[in-house]
């Protein structure tokens, strides 16, 4: 029995035992539904959870467990000189097996015997059946795919009949527990709270099983490359393995950190002014009609992809400020040198800029928009204009909110990529020029992950150390920005 | 020969009352928001330092006539005025005025606390220095000094000027946000049922206050208290459905009403 019509059987008994606790519950309180404790829907969804949550759990056990324990049997029927090769050998002959096991339910039984007389000709007669087979078979392999597919074949089978048995069981207990004072709907609640407790404990043990994956591959980097000469090296030069004699290269992030923080910064100069005062505009003086046309425009920017503002800044950004700053020199010197490359700090800062600026906007709307009306109403009551009243009185309330939205924008400036690798380079350089080149730590994480590399050296592992870092950096800043946000709260509540 | 003589001091009274200046005089005022019409050709006239007080069931439109005072009003989107309203004797809904001026001087307190998220001092501040009142620190701090004291709550925290306004109790509060009012020194000062956020310690002490400001200043206050309005004013007129029913002197209206719905409703009959 397959596991999807095995979950719609427990599904359909689940419905029957809804009814039938329902009516159960009917049948007790004699019609008076005063009598009950709960709503007669209370009795059907316990009756119901009973009979569907334990076959459930049951499942969902089996099916992670099951895998190890038909394995390890059907490598035990594998020959005694398979058994002494070695584990990465094991391995792809049990995926040969897996394969076959697939496919043998396809072949008819004369197929069969003819394959198992000729190990050889099974790659053929597979493929005449539509089903690719990687290499040569060997007769074990026929048997232990077919020990494999018995013994999968038995195992769903007693699944199913155990979940089965366990979800008639569970309706039938749970039918002679229901009473008239029985109490279903605290029982249906406490199941909903631990429901709602699993979905946030999903999130963060993601969270937690992120950081530990990303550090045990950083520390295994650490383990090659020492601390120091990775967070304080000035020179990052990764070298791929085998270059040279000094194969390991040099993995400082000080360059990567100063282009980041940099580009960051440019694109917050941008965005912070724009952004901020159109959120100003759009809370106080733009009119209703005004503000529901502007501000989903003003949205549509942040719905754009970022490799698109990536194009922009190539085809359009990045030459144009080349070619104004070679027209400048022209003025000024004679010399038509544009003294602003195409890829640049600027370039990047400058189009960054522009994709943070809803955020800001959309962002601190939401936080001006928050500050009571009566503060505002107090302000003008006292003769002050409007502007008086959203400098002295409204954007001092509002500033602890809009401090933790600049600093969630930065934190996005800080893990931008696409457009920093199409307008900003990939060269990574100490250097202070906005329009020379300069690259960033996401830029080299994916630099160093994409290719041909091995995935123990030292240049793959970086990418590791890299993402660790920027992951530390944006956590400060997010706990920074909580900070900030308290400390005015108390100050101003 | 009672009547008469009651009569007599009665006439007595009103002309000594009409001797009192006019400081607003609202003629056929009324209100829309958008399509609805909240005022109906109100014609009510504000004597200069005395407390008037607007009274009437909710959503009669008593909030709606005093926001019209410092047009308060233009703040609602949608929201339109008709009719005349003079300050001593200029139309303030003329477009020659400013409205900011005009706001400076009629004040507003509004019904519910709304101190700044700045000190106390600040607070107080705020007003004289968007205005340029004060030359000097020195000056300031004065004017600070003075506003507190009148609102009566110098002592209670002239101690600590730099802390939070909000970290003061309700009725403090109310009280810092009319001396935040009275340090702009505005000739009129509005005042949207002040008192209904208020415990019954703190709105003693407000209305003890609205007595003594009304020396220098002329006060107009809504409220939903029947007894307060017999307290603390000495003109009241009632609203009703965005009517003006009446006005009278305080005195009179609590005692004989001429109009039967101001009678219903003070004795709590409606509203």
């Amino acid at each position: 029995m397959s596991t999807t019509l095995l979950f719609a059987i427990l599904l359909v008994i689940a419905a029957v035992a809804y009814v039938l606790g329902r009516m159960r519950a009917g049948t007790l309180s004699q019609g008076r539904s005063s009598a009950l404790h709960s709503r007669p829907n209370y009795y059907g969804a316990f009756v119901a959870l009973v009979a569907f949550l334990p076959p459930l759990i049951l499942v969902a056990i089996w099916l992670a467990v099951s895998p190890f324990v038909i394995n390890s049997a059907v490598s035990d029927t594998f020959p005694e000189e398979v058994k002494g090769q070695s584990q990465a050998q094991q391995s792809l002959a049990f995926g040969m097996v897996k394969t076959i096991a697939r496919g043998l339910p396809l072949l008819s039984e004369e197929e069969v015997r003819a394959v198992k007389q000729d190990p050889s000709s099974l790659q053929s007669v597979f493929a005449g059946k539509g089903f690719a087979v990687a290499a040569e078979a060997q007769s074990y392999m026929l048997d232990s795919a077919a020990t494999l597919n018995a013994k999968s074949q038995t195992s769903r089978t007693v699944l199913a009949a155990l979940a089965l048995a366990l979800s008639a069981a569970g309706a039938f207990f749970a039918l002679r527990v229901v009473t008239p004072r029985f109490r279903a709907r605290n029982q249906v609640e406490r199941v909903m709270l631990w429901a709602l407790l699993l979905a946030s404990s999903i999130a963060i043990l993601t969270t937690v099983g992120i950081v530990a994956s990303m550090l045990t591959e950083a520390l295994r980097f650490f383990s090659a490359v020492p601390a120091y000469e990775f967070f304080f090296g000035t020179v990052w030069d990764p070298r791929f393995a085998g270059a040279g004699a000094s194969s390991s290269g040099q993995f400082g992030l000080i360059p990567l950190l100063a282009g980041t923080l940099y580009i960051g910064f440019v694109a917050m100069l941008v965005a912070v002014p724009v952004g901020l005062f159109a959120a100003i505009y759009m809370a106080e003086y733009a009119s209703p009609r005004m503000r529901s046309l502007a501000k989903p425009l003003l949205e549509v920017l942040a719905g754009i992809p970022t490799i698109v503002y990536g194009f922009f800044a190539l085809v359009t950004v990045g030459p144009f400020l080349r070619d104004l700053s070679a027209q400048m020199s022209g003025l000024l010197t004679g010399n038509y040198a544009s003294f602003i490359q195409a890829q640049s700090v600027i370039t990047a800062g400058i189009v960054m800029g522009i994709m943070l600026i809803p955020y800001v906007s959309s962002l601190s709307d939401d936080i001006i928009t928050a500050v009571p009306r009566a503060l505002r109403d107090g302000s003008l009551g006292l003769g002050a204009t409007r502007s008086e009243t959203i400098k002295r009185v409204i954007l001092p309330a509002a500033l602890p909110g809009i401090v933790g939205a600049l600093l969630m924008t930065a934190s996005r400036a800080i893990g931008e990529t696409m457009i920093v690798v199409l307008a900003a380079g990939v060269a990574a350089r100490m250097q202070i020029n906005p329009f020379e080149p300069m690259t960033t730590v996401t830029v080299k994480i994916v630099n160093q992950l994409t290719g041909d590399l091995e995935f123990t050296s030292p240049q793959t592992l970086v990418a590791f150390a890299l993402g660790i870092t920027l992951f530390c950096i944006t956590l400060a800043l997010n706990i920074y920005a909580l900070y900030i946000v308290r400390k005015y709260r108390e100050q101003y509540e | 020969m009672n009547i008469m003589t009651e009569a007599a001091t009665e006439e007595l009274l009103e002309k000594k009352m009409n001797a009192v200046p006019l400081k607003m005089v609202g003629k056929d005022v009324s209100v829309y928001y958008g399509d609805k019409r909240a005022l109906y050709d109100v014609n009510l006239n504000v004597r200069e330092n005395t407390v008037t007080a607007l009274i009437g069931p909710s959503g009669c439109g008593k909030s709606t006539f005093l926001r019209t005072l410092n047009r308060m009003n233009d703040t609602i989107d949608g929201c339109r005025v008709t009719g005349s309203i003079t300050l001593d004797g200029d139309d303030v809904y003329d477009p020659s005025i400013d409205v900011v001026e005009l706001r400076a001087r009629v004040g507003m307190v509004f019904q519910k606390p709304n101190p700044f998220p700045k000190t106390i001092y600040e607070n107080v501040a705020y007003g004289p220095r968007i205005h340029g009142l004060a030359k000097s620190k020195a000056d300031l701090d004065l004017v600070v000094e003075h506003s507190l004291q009148k609102a009566g709550l110098w002592n209670e925290v002239k101690d600590r000027l730099q802390e939070g306004g909000t970290g003061l109790s309700g009725g403090q509060q109310q009280r810092l946000c009319i001396a935040r009012a009275v340090a702009v020194s505005p000739e009129v000062i509005l005042m949207d049922e002040p008192c209904s956020a208020l415990d019954p310690i703190a709105t003693a002490k407000v209305e003890e206050l609205i007595h003594e400001l009304r020396a220098n200043f002329t006060i107009v206050i809504v409220t939903h208290s029947m007894q307060q309005a017999a307290r603390v004013s000495q003109r009241t007129a009632m609203f009703h459905l965005g009517n003006l029913v009446e006005e009278n002197d305080t005195d009179k209206m609590f005692t004989n009403p001429d109009d039967q719905r101001t009678q219903d409703y003070i004795m709590g009959r409606f509203g």
